[in-house]
């Protein structure tokens, strides 16, 4: 059974078609394995090659590849949200309470949402802590710690865009206080400020213009920066795995 | 042949440049110019020209609907309508902080910031909490009406009573 379960999935794998999409075809070899890797969009970001060490829950704590899943899940999530909700005042707020009362599952998604976003910033200071403790930052990977700093932004401000889209009392003070310390800059605060909020006070341009940067702008930033973060970990000799001194006694 | 006798200009001195450098300096010169201007286009288009807000010019009814030695806030609008003994004024009740709406406390009488603490005085003189400044008074007037009218976006920097 096993057997011809294998031939199968080698007939499969023979396939014309199959040859067309996964070009390395089948084979156990090296070279098969790494041109598997190489000719894939996806997975040529990544090292063809990883040091066991590096694959061990100590070294990382899987702490970058959790933010990622969280991540992927806000995507996916929260797409489906966009379905059901409407930018706009005082709509927003009674489709916010729909989806946890009215929408199938909706109320499962919202949360999901939502926690995954709370998860993702936790996991991005986590994520941000090891890496420093571990020294992982030090040369030559000095680049992608900023492209990590420029990410934990765009995080934050994912968070503090999608913070006014229920557009509750929560919502609407807490942008109301956040667009007023962007207003403290010095010389152009006040200009900040009415660019952010596309008026001046917190209303249907600035929802707007949240949604916007929160379901568009902001993702596709992270998308572009997340994809220099994981090139440049193979690019920068992989994920680091200690000191050249301890490497050996590793393993 | 005169093309001999003349000499071939240099294309690293300073006065002269290569006809491939001048035209580099060119375009690069032209893509600034455009990436100036698409900043500059950037920025009038994400400043709207009409805003579709509330007019900062407020109602606030007849003088005689506020009690003597009262201060009433109004939500909707953000302003308090104070009636003291000489007159009427209108004070913000945005907190000079960061914005949030304040409250009047009848008991202590006293104007508190439920966010971050601030505390105000009934003139909007500020008694604590982290807010730079007092709540400005606004401008007060009397419509052909007789009608008490405030002007949100005008504070007064010298304090004037509306005496009815």
């Amino acid at each position: 059974m096993a057997n011809t379960l294998d031939q199968l999935v080698d007939q499969v794998r023979e396939n014309r078609i199959w040859r067309s999409i996964f070009r390395s075809g089948t084979g156990e070899s090296n070279l098969h394995k790494s041109l598997f890797v190489q000719q894939n969009v996806f997975l040529h970001l990544f090292s063809i090659k990883a040091r066991k060490r590096t694959l061990e829950f100590s070294a990382t704590w899987y702490l970058g590849a959790l933010t990622f899943g969280t991540f992927m899940i806000l995507v996916i999530t929260g797409v489906l949200l966009m379905l059901y909700y409407h930018p706009s005042v005082p709509q927003a707020y009674a489709d916010m309470k729909d989806l946890q009362y009215v929408v199938s599952s909706g109320v499962f998604l919202r949360n999901l949402h939502r926690w995954s976003a709370h998860a993702m910033v936790f996991l991005v200071f986590a994520h941000m802590f090891k890496v420093f403790y571990r020294g992982a930052y030090r040369t030559p990977r000095e680049f992608n710690w900023i492209i990590g700093v420029v990410l934990l932004l765009v995080t934050l401000l994912l968070s503090y865009t999608g913070y006014l889209l229920p557009w509750d009392q929560l919502a609407f003070w807490a942008v109301t206080v956040g667009s007023n310390i962007a207003s403290a800059v010095p010389l152009m605060g006040a200009k900040i400020r009415f660019l952010m909020l596309g008026g001046t006070a917190v209303n249907a341009n600035a929802l707007l213009r949240f949604y916007v940067l929160h379901c568009v702008i902001l993702p596709l930033a992270a998308i572009l920066f997340i994809a220099v973060h994981f090139w440049r970990i193979r690019k920068d000799g992989g994920i680091y795995a200690g000191d050249h001194s301890s490497e050996g006694s590793n393993q | 042949m005169p093309e001999d006798v003349k000499p071939k200009p240099s294309p690293d001195s300073p006065e002269e440049m290569s006809r491939r450098q001048f035209f580099v300096k060119l375009g690069v010169g032209s893509v600034a110019v455009a990436a100036l201007g698409t900043a500059a286009f950037s920025y009038e288009y994400l400043s709207p020209n009409v805003l579709y807000e509330p007019s900062p010019v407020v109602d606030a009814g007849k003088p005689d609907r506020y009690a003597p030695d009262s201060v009433t806030l109004d939500p909707q609008t953000a302003i308090y309508v104070v009636r003291t003994g000489e007159g009427f004024f209108a004070l913000s009740a945005i907190c000079t902080h960061l914005g949030c709406l304040t409250a009047y406390k009848p008991d202590l009488g006293i104007i508190a910031c439920p966010c971050h603490g601030s505390k105000f005085n009934k003139d909007g003189v500020k008694i604590e909490g982290p807010a730079p400044r007092p709540l400005p008074w606004l401008r007060m007037w009397l419509s052909d009406e007789g009608n008490l009218m405030v002007d949100r976006a005008n504070a007064i920097a010298i304090r004037q009573l509306v005496r009815v």
